[in-house]
């Protein structure tokens, strides 16, 4: 498979579209954790015939909407430190305790950024190499969480895949993701490679595979 | 003669730290960080500290002014970058500062562990990733495992929401955080607490830390707010 840059790139879901998808994968009474960014948009596409409750790392569940200007309150935040709101039903508690949701296998899915995908479901989404080494809690949502699902643009600004055979950047998990959703199509990581559930309406076959590393099979 | 763990000076909660010492500083970013004691810790002037905490501090104030005044030598923490966090990038950047780079949900149970007297657990978190390096690798029921160790403290610098004279703290939303973990894992946990309250009025089914992993309390009744202190361009010292 050859590396190339596909600058010219074709068009494909908005982020919108994409996170609906995600949302309606997501069965009713799940807990759910949404990765800081592109993931949180999910929330805002759960139709009314479920009830999805969040979790926050920093000791949150039943984590609500952003607030109003005059009702921050930087003392509720979320993992992203930005000020939201709790739901009726919902609790806090301390570090461990959070973690234990996230570690001892209680959070059904967790939806993630990701910056390379390998076919064994490998995943590198914390650091670049570069600058100051950040992990937050991103090594503890893919080692526990149930389902790891993976929002992303299918290819990097560069215009590289980020479907690839095998990962060069240093992995946050390894053999961890079990669906990748980006703005080309919804992906299931299985033994034979990266299997098509879905695939944007405008694109062929052919075309996924050229910008994708590793063999697309449907 | 009544037990009493509340003092009226910031010096007297700090009497005891040393240099060198290592202390967990509470807090997820701003919410439940102890921005008072930290001010306290720089007017004290201990030095070559280790901190741990799960960021490296915004701005010139709190956690971000006592790393600018050099007075840490090493940050184990699992998220040191942030925007704000102008003087942990400064001296990481010239070489100055170590840093030990921990998974939160493996700080919080390094931490938790440490209070509880676990010297050391197995967890699936980071298992092949960089940060498995050199560590012991176990495998139970086919599932691979990597072996972390507790870590302990000399002195746990807490922000709490109230406290009685025993130290049975509450915390306030999600300024709970990393803190009632790091009182139990520090010899000393110093807490400073927004409203101190009689014994009488303390809520038993309500307390979050009960007060034996408490060991001094002071009332800092209208506390900074970070965010606010870095927009009106506070540095301390």
């Amino acid at each position: 498979m050859t590396k190339k840059n596909f600058t010219n790139a074709e068009k494909g879901w908005e982020r919108g579209v994409i996170a609906s998808k995600i949302a309606n994968d997501l069965p009713h009474a799940s807990y759910v954790n949404l990765g800081i960014g592109m993931p949180e948009l999910v929330s805002q596409h759960i139709k009314d015939d479920r009830e999805i409750i969040y979790h926050s790392e920093n000791g949150l569940l039943g984590m609500g909407p952003t607030p109003n200007e005059n009702e921050i309150d930087f003392d509720l935040i979320n993992a992203g430190k930005k000020p939201v709101t709790i739901l009726p039903g919902g609790s806090f508690c301390h570090h461990a305790d959070s973690f234990s949701m996230i570690r001892g296998g209680h959070i059904d899915y967790c939806v993630l950024g990701a910056m390379e995908v390998s076919m064994n479901g490998d995943l590198a989404n914390w650091s670049t190499g570069k600058g100051i080494p950040a992990v937050g809690g991103a090594m503890d949502l893919v080692a526990g969480a149930k389902n790891v699902f993976v929002m992303t643009q299918h290819l990097t600004k560069e215009g590289k895949p980020k479907l690839v055979e095998k990962c060069t950047l240093p992995l946050t998990g390894s053999g961890v993701v079990s669906r990748v959703y980006t703005d080309y199509a919804i992906i299931d990581i299985t033994k034979e490679g990266f299997k098509i559930v879905e695939i944007n309406e405008n694109l062929s076959i052919e075309y996924l595979q050229t910008v994708t590393e590793g063999r697309v099979y449907q | 003669m009544q037990i009493n763990k509340i003092k009226k000076e910031i010096a007297e909660m700090l009497s005891d730290v040393f240099d060198g010492a290592t202390i967990m500083v509470g807090g997820f970013g701003e919410a439940g960080s102890p921005i008072e004691l930290l001010h306290g810790l720089i007017d004290h002037g201990a030095k070559d500290l280790t901190i741990i905490a799960n960021n490296s501090g915004n701005g010139r104030v709190g956690l971000g002014a006592l790393i600018g005044q050099k007075q840490v030598k090493k940050v184990i923490c699992s998220f040191a970058r942030s925007a704000k966090g102008i003087t942990f990038q400064e001296l990481y950047n010239k070489g100055e500062i170590e840093l030990e780079v921990v998974p939160q949900g493996t700080l919080a149970e390094r931490i938790r562990a440490a209070g509880s007297g676990i010297p050391a657990f197995y967890t699936a978190t980071a298992v092949g990733t960089p940060l498995a390096i050199g560590k012991e690798e176990k495998i139970f029921n086919g599932k691979k495992y990597i072996l972390e160790e507790a870590l302990n403290a000399d002195f746990a610098l807490i922000k709490a929401d109230v406290s009685d004279r025993y130290g049975n703290l509450t915390f306030k939303k999600t300024a709970r955080n990393f803190n009632p973990i790091m009182c139990m894992a520090a010899k000393q946990s110093l807490i400073q607490v927004r409203k101190l309250i009689e014994p009488h009025q303390t809520n038993p089914e309500n307390v979050i830390t009960p007060g034996i992993f408490v060991k001094k309390i002071i009332e800092i009744d209208n506390p900074i707010i970070e965010t606010n202190a870095i927009e009106e361009g506070m540095i301390y010292p």
